[in-house]
């Protein structure tokens, strides 16, 4: 089952620690707590939305990939009531429909801008980070207004939120306060003049609502995003490994504006990989927003990493000494995974990436490679697109131990890895609680 | 090399490259017909057969990973004079046409019925996801598990299980 | 295991029963047959004054041998391709001997055993084998009674039949009909007026019995030409590059003859084929050729990628040979409206589940070939051409595959097949082909657009109809070497054939183009285009899924314009009874004037056509919900009504009409082959993704009219076109927006919907 990406507080290391630290702030600065609640309005009508607007919000919307932390699997579009698990618990997404009583239709224009930028619902309440508003406080104001147009012109959908299950005292939403105090900083986007307008709009949108950093980048104890030098240094999403986009990217093959837009597009590129896990759902929204948009972003992030352009790695592939050293993985690899990854097979004739170039098998960590082979991948564009089957039945850990230790060293030339069968009953043990 | 498998509860010593996928070693040296050849991609479910009771693609599964563990084909729900009962509810449906998915799909939904005994609508079209049916079958396939369903509770009736 | 290929020996059948004197089929020849009514070579007529096959086919030892224990075997030309044919030719003969079905054994076409019924294709079984063996039977009994009579000494009229395989006198004695056959020849020709056993008192026929071929596909028995093994058998892969059009550059052969396991390298001019004893040998060494860079030869250009206006574009940059399918002029008032509008299909994928499959062994200068093509006989012709031997040391016989829907790589496999078998004597060859090689080299279904324009008058009546359409030819099907892929790589190559429309009334691009319906100044032209730019042949209904498509679309479109109701535009132009009652029993099935009104999200939509104007009625009315946000369209409900005539076996009938549906849906909602400048793109299925569950109705129904007595019409293609047209007209009716080019997938809707 495809879980939501949770882009919030998922870096799995927010435990009692951080939770002290919120604490602590909240103890200090809870007299800061109250927001006032903003007064209900009646919902706009459909024929004050300019069309320009409208498709304006669209296309943000698709950027910021509202729809899919904001759907429950099989329910209704924007109505809310998608499982978010985090370390701390469950959470479930709201209904942003304009349904007046369990929607968002009796929210004003400020009061939607005021949640999206400071996390305060309209009734005054705290709202979790996993909604990033950290991030969409850089959002200009007339975007905001596009994408609250937007949302306004959904069909209502009655559908009342979910108690959200979170350990004690995470349910208690003041403690929130304390977390913005610490970690949100107001900052508006500011353009760089040295560089041209296409950068600096994907600059806005990835930094905006694109909130790439918010998986790409390690987190702080408390679950706040890690800046700075840190930034794009490489982060966690659900479990996977969320590569660094910065100068320590581990992709064989030095990202390019082309090649990233290829894979944002389409969720694959023939030198880098398929996109995986709840980088899905990114390339879903990418692959429906205007095409110019995501140029930029491409463009933007691959200058973070421009600096390693020039040292490109030769990509590996080392089958017979694999075979060698890893000689239960290679037959492993003949029967389970050469009918598609292996010269000759036809999705290597019709330029799917080539193992040696595919960034999982480059991290340092195992993770993405053995999820990839228990759990599959998702086409994330729709039915057509690269997918992987998942071999969690087939394989046990050891044999998928023995599997990824023979596609590091035939594919890689870095570190073997080593865990790798704790790995794979980690992720085993994971996938088999739904 | 020596490989020895488990396949419907017998045991089959088996001189073949250990990276033969499953499903060349049940077809050609077990002479089982069941697990059908469609992509060899594990993309289409035609070769679905149990292992440790789970649905798993044959065609990706090389002999030498299932060594001493249960496999389990079609030939093992029951035969043409002693049918399973999902087997029986497939052929009250008449739920095939060209029937070259059919032993994968009926793979697929014993697993279910295993697992949960009494699944619903949207649960049983989740999980028939996997695979594919070329001659439009599916409506009947999914009349076929929704009687298997009710023949497992005891209802008989026919039109009572009928959408 | 011993291959089950019939319950019938080969042994057996030469030795065995009384009443097969001698085997006479209808002198072999080339001409054009109805049979199939898809091209193909078929046996000509020689006694045209008798119905379906028999006319090709007269004698009636030809059809039916009844054994001394009076069980009957009954010979079919038509093969059994998850149609449930076997079981309905079963039925119908049963019936007119009047014996249990269990009493009958079908043999399908078997170039030495059965008559030539030419392809099993467009619907024709029922027409053609189903009315031959109806009337064979009828012919059988008649004979056995008249026997009967004899040795009683009574008038015939009075010796009867009681369903249980004996004669009966009205004293009450009886003889059973292996006694009575096995003083009978049935080296006999039928004649045209043998009596038929009344309706009222049928027995088997028009009864659901379960599908005598199911059970063993249930259980893993051997129900397919896939499952069957041979002493010695040896396992062969066929290497060519990926996509029809292209060659491997320098295979690396010698690696591969090195590989233990391998058997033999079989190349011949451009044709190349690695044969191994085990299946999975023969995987890697494919995969090891596989390697080797790829090239396309120099030809026209493939298909534009993509849009309908690429759909197009492609086609309209062809010469076209126009041919006139319908002219009519009417006397009318004024129009006061009028519409016009193009409709396209792009190519589409047979994309049987399982790949193409042959056996083949050369054995004492005979080959023998196991095939599931639709054209028994003409695997023979094409055969013996390829590998040089008279027809008659071809023996080609049929075993079930894959459902195939039209000619997908059937045909070429089993040539391929022979070709290796011709150079490994002795050895039976069985050949698979992959899943990449499927799509990459069987004929698809050509591209094909439309182009309308309809008037309406004053009185919602249509006042002229202007209908074109452009196509590749859909009949391609081979009828010797070069219509084979193996053929094309012979050397000398055998040239592929120049592709031939198929005249009306069956049509092939122009099928259905001319409607049924009853509009005034009726203009309907084909435009041919006999150039090729991708592989294509038969796809199930061929252009009727398009031109039904069109026409249905665009009465809608008129309706919508004028405010008037679809079912109302339908009838009020439709003087045909069985297809006006038709389409009424649909719209009372899905409770049409009560059904939910378009709402944005919400709509229904429904269309009909008959098959060819000859074959079944086929009415679908369809209730869809549109996700505005990702333009997915959910059919809630489907329900079809069927007139096919004396159903057979209704139970069949709904399993096609069904399958049919859902697999339009697919078709229509779903499917295009994508293509590279240098190749087809479309690969497997997640380059050419078909309907799974999750996109499935929420349910179906099939109305079977009741029709007892009438002539059988064929029912296995009658669903393609309506249910694409009611598709599209629902999603309109939900929505607003007329998709007018396949597919009409989420991408295009959501697109044409905008962010609203
Ligand atoms: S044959 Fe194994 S999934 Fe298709
Ligand atoms: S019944 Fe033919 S593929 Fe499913």
């Amino acid at each position: 089952m495809k879980r939501a990406r949770w882009t919030g507080w998922a870096a799995g290391k927010w435990a009692a620690g951080g939770a002290l630290v919120c604490l602590v702030g909240v103890g200090a600065f809870l007299g800061m707590a109250h927001r006032s609640g903003l007064p209900a309005v009646p919902p706009p009508k459909a024929a004050d939305f300019p069309a320009e607007m409208l498709t304006r919000g669209a296309a943000l919307a698709a950027i910021g990939d509202c729809i899919v932390c904001h759907t429950a699997d099989g329910g209704v579009a924007y109505a809310g009531g998608r499982a978010l698990a985090t370390p701390f618990g469950t959470l479930y997404s709201t209904n942003i429909t304009p349904d007046p009583e369990t929607g968002i239709g009796g929210w004003s224009k400020e009061a939607f801008k005021r949640a999206m930028r400071d996390g305060v619902s309209r009734d005054g309440r705290h709202l979790y980070p996993a909604l990033p508003y950290d991030h969409y406080r850089q959002v200009h104001d007339g975007d905001l207004d596009a994408i609250y147009v937007f949302l306004m012109s959904r069909p209502a959908a009655s559908a009342p939120a979910k108690a959200n299950e979170l350990i004690f005292p995470l349910g208690f939403r003041p403690l929130l306060a304390g977390w913005k105090l610490l970690f949100l900083h107001q900052e508006d986007f500011a353009p760089r003049p040295d560089r041209d307008a296409e950068w600096n709009r994907g600059a806005y949108l990835a930094e905006g609502l694109g909130h790439c950093s918010g998986c790409h980048s390690p987190r702080n104890i408390a679950g706040a995003e890690k800046t700075g030098s840190d930034a794009y240094s490489g982060g966690v999403a659900e479990g996977w490994m969320a590569p660094a986009l910065n100068g320590s990217s581990p992709s064989a093959v030095p990202w390019t504006a082309d090649s990233l837009f290829t894979y944002l597009r389409t969720g694959v590129d023939g030198r880098h990989g398929a996109a995986a896990g709840p980088m899905g759902p990114v390339v879903h929204g990418l692959s429906r927003a205007p095409e110019a948009d995501v140029r930029a972003i491409a463009t933007y992030i691959a200058s973070l990493s421009a600096d390693r352009a020039s040292k490109a790695p030769a990509a590996a592939d080392r089958a017979a000494e694999a075979a060698r050293t890893n000689p239960a993985g290679a037959t492993l690899f003949a029967g389970a995974c050469a009918g598609c990854h292996e010269g000759g097979a036809p999705m290597m004739t019709e330029g799917r990436p080539g193992l040696s170039t595919v960034t999982a098998l480059q991290l340092d960590r195992p993770d993405n490679a053995i999820r990839a082979i228990l759990q599959g991948i998702h086409a994330p564009t729709g039915p057509a697109g690269p997918a992987m089957p998942p071999f969690a039945a087939s394989l046990t850990d050891t044999q998928v131990a023995d599997l990824a230790a023979y596609l590091r060293s035939r594919f890689s030339d870095r570190p073997a890895w080593t865990a790798l069968e704790t790995a794979a009953a980690t992720v085993r043990k994971e996938e088999s609680q739904p | 090399m020596t490989v020895t498998i488990t396949v419907n509860g017998a045991d089959h010593a088996l001189d073949v490259d250990p990276a033969t996928p499953l499903l060349y070693v049940l077809r050609d040296d077990l002479e089982l017909n069941g697990a059908k050849y469609g992509c060899g991609l594990g993309q289409c479910g035609a070769c679905t057969v149990h292992i440790d009771g789970k649905p798993a693609f044959s065609c990706l599964t090389p002999v030498g990973a299932v060594a001493g563990r249960r496999i389990r084909t079609v030939e093992g729900l029951g035969s043409a004079e002693a049918p399973g009962l999902l087997q029986q509810a497939f052929e009250t449906e008449q739920a095939a046409q060209c029937g070259y998915c059919i032993a994968g799909m009926l793979m697929r939904a014993q697993a279910l019925l295993d697992r949960n005994p009494d699944p619903d609508e949207a649960q049983i079209r989740a999980h028939m996801q996997t695979n594919l049916c070329r001659c439009g079958t599916h409506m009947r396939i999914l009349r076929a598990i929704r009687r298997a369903v009710a023949m497992r509770k005891g209802v008989q009736a026919a039109q009572e299980i009928r959408p | 295991m011993n291959p089950i290929l019939s319950p019938l020996s080969r042994r057996g059948f030469l030795t065995g029963g009384a009443l097969v004197v001698s085997f006479a089929l209808a002198p072999r020849a080339f001409a054009q047959l109805a049979g199939g009514g898809e091209g193909g070579a078929g046996p000509a007529v020689v006694a045209p004054d008798l119905k379906g096959s028999l006319k090709s086919a007269p004698w009636l030892d030809a059809w039916i041998r009844i054994d001394a224990d009076g069980r009957a075997t009954v010979f079919t030309g038509k093969v059994e391709l998850g149609q449930g044919i076997r079981t309905a030719l079963i039925q119908v003969a049963a019936e007119e001997l009047d014996i249990p079905p269990a009493a009958v054994t079908l043999v399908t076409a078997d170039t030495e055993r059965t008559p030539d019924e030419g392809l099993t294709a467009g619907s024709h079984s029922m027409q053609d084998s189903g009315t031959a063996i109806q009337n064979a039977a009828a012919n059988v009994r008649m004979l056995l009674a008249a026997e009967a009579a004899k040795i009683w000494d009574l008038p015939v009229g009075q010796v009867s039949t009681g369903g249980d395989g004996r004669l009966r006198a009205p004293d009450g004695r009886t003889l059973s009909y292996g006694e009575v056959a096995a003083r009978l020849s049935l080296h006999v020709q039928a004649v045209p007026d043998a009596p038929l056993r009344k309706p009222s008192d049928y027995r088997t026929l028009g009864r659901a019995l379960p599908r005598v071929d199911i059970p063993a596909k249930l259980t893993g028995g051997a129900a397919y030409l896939h499952d069957m093994r041979l002493p010695g058998m040896l396992h062969a892969r066929v290497v060519r590059g990926p996509s029809v059009g292209t060659g491997l550059q320098s295979p690396d052969l010698d690696t591969v003859a090195r590989m233990p396991g391998v058997v033999k390298i079989v190349r011949q001019g451009g044709f190349l084929a690695v044969v191994a004893e085990r299946q999975w040998t023969a995987i890697q060494a494919l995969r090891h050729l596989q390697r080797a860079a790829y090239a396309r030869a120099a030809q026209p250009p493939l298909p534009a990628d993509g849009s309908g206006d690429a759909v197009a574009a492609t086609l309209k940059a062809l010469p076209a040979r126009d041919i006139a399918i319908m002219d009519t002029s009417d006397p009318v008032g004024p129009a006061v409206r009028s519409v016009k509008a193009r409709y396209t299909r792009p190519w589409i994928s047979h994309g049987s589940i399982g790949p193409s499959c042959a056996i083949a062994q050369y054995m004492d200068g005979t080959m023998t070939v196991w095939t599931h093509s639709q054209g028994t006989f003409d695997v023979r012709r094409v055969v013996a051409e390829l590998v040089g031997l008279p027809p008659e040391k071809v023996h080609a016989i049929h075993a079930e595959g894959a459902g195939c829907y039209g000619q997908n790589g059937a045909d070429d496999v089993a040539a391929d097949a022979a070709v290796i078998a011709r150079a490994l004597p002795g050895r039976p060859i069985r050949l698979q082909w992959m899943r990449e090689q499927e799509f990459g080299w069987e004929p698809l279904g050509p591209g094909m657009m439309t182009e309308l324009e309809a008037e309406l008058g004053a009185d919602n009546r249509i006042v002229s109809w202007r209908h074109a359409v452009w196509s590749n030819p859909h009949n391609n099907r081979p009828v010797g070497a070069g219509g084979v892929l193996a053929g094309n790589e012979a050397d000398p190559p055998f040239p592929a054939p120049e592709g031939k429309p198929i005249p009306m009334p069956e049509g092939d691009g122009s099928r259905n183009s001319n409607p049924l319906y009853s509009f005034a100044n009726t203009h309907v032209v084909y435009h041919f285009l006999k150039d090729m730019p991708a592989r294509v042949s038969a796809l199930r209904s061929l252009g009727a899924h398009l031109n039904v498509f069109s026409i249905e679309s665009m009465l809608d479109e008129l309706a919508a314009a004028a405010g008037i109701d679809p079912l109302a535009i339908r009838l009020d132009h439709m003087r045909d009874e069985r297809a006006r009652e038709v389409m009424q029993a649909a719209a009372d099935r899905f409770g049409w004037p009560k059904r939910v009104k378009g709402d944005g999200r919400h709509g229904c939509g429904m269309a009909f056509a008959r098959y060819k104007n000859l074959g079944a009625y086929c009415a679908v009315a369809m209730e869809v919900e549109i996700d505005r946000e990702t333009g997915r369209t959910m059919v809630r409900r489907a329900v079809a009504a069927v007139d096919c005539g004396q159903p057979a076996n209704p139970d069949s009938v709904r399993n096609q009409i069904e399958g049919g549906l859902v697999q339009s849906l697919s078709w229509t909602g779903r499917e295009a082959v994508r293509f590279a400048p240098d190749r087809r793109a479309s690969f497997d299925w997640s380059s050419y993704p078909i309907l799974r569950f999750d996109d499935v109705p929420g349910s179906v129904e099939v109305v079977v009219m009741d029709r007892p007595g009438a002539p059988f019409l064929g029912t296995a293609e009658a669903a393609q076109g309506p249910s694409a047209a009611a598709l599209a007209n629902a999603i309109a009716n939900a929505t607003g927006v007329r998709l007018r080019d396949m597919p009409l997938s989420p991408d295009r809707l959501k697109a044409a919907l905008g962010p609203v």
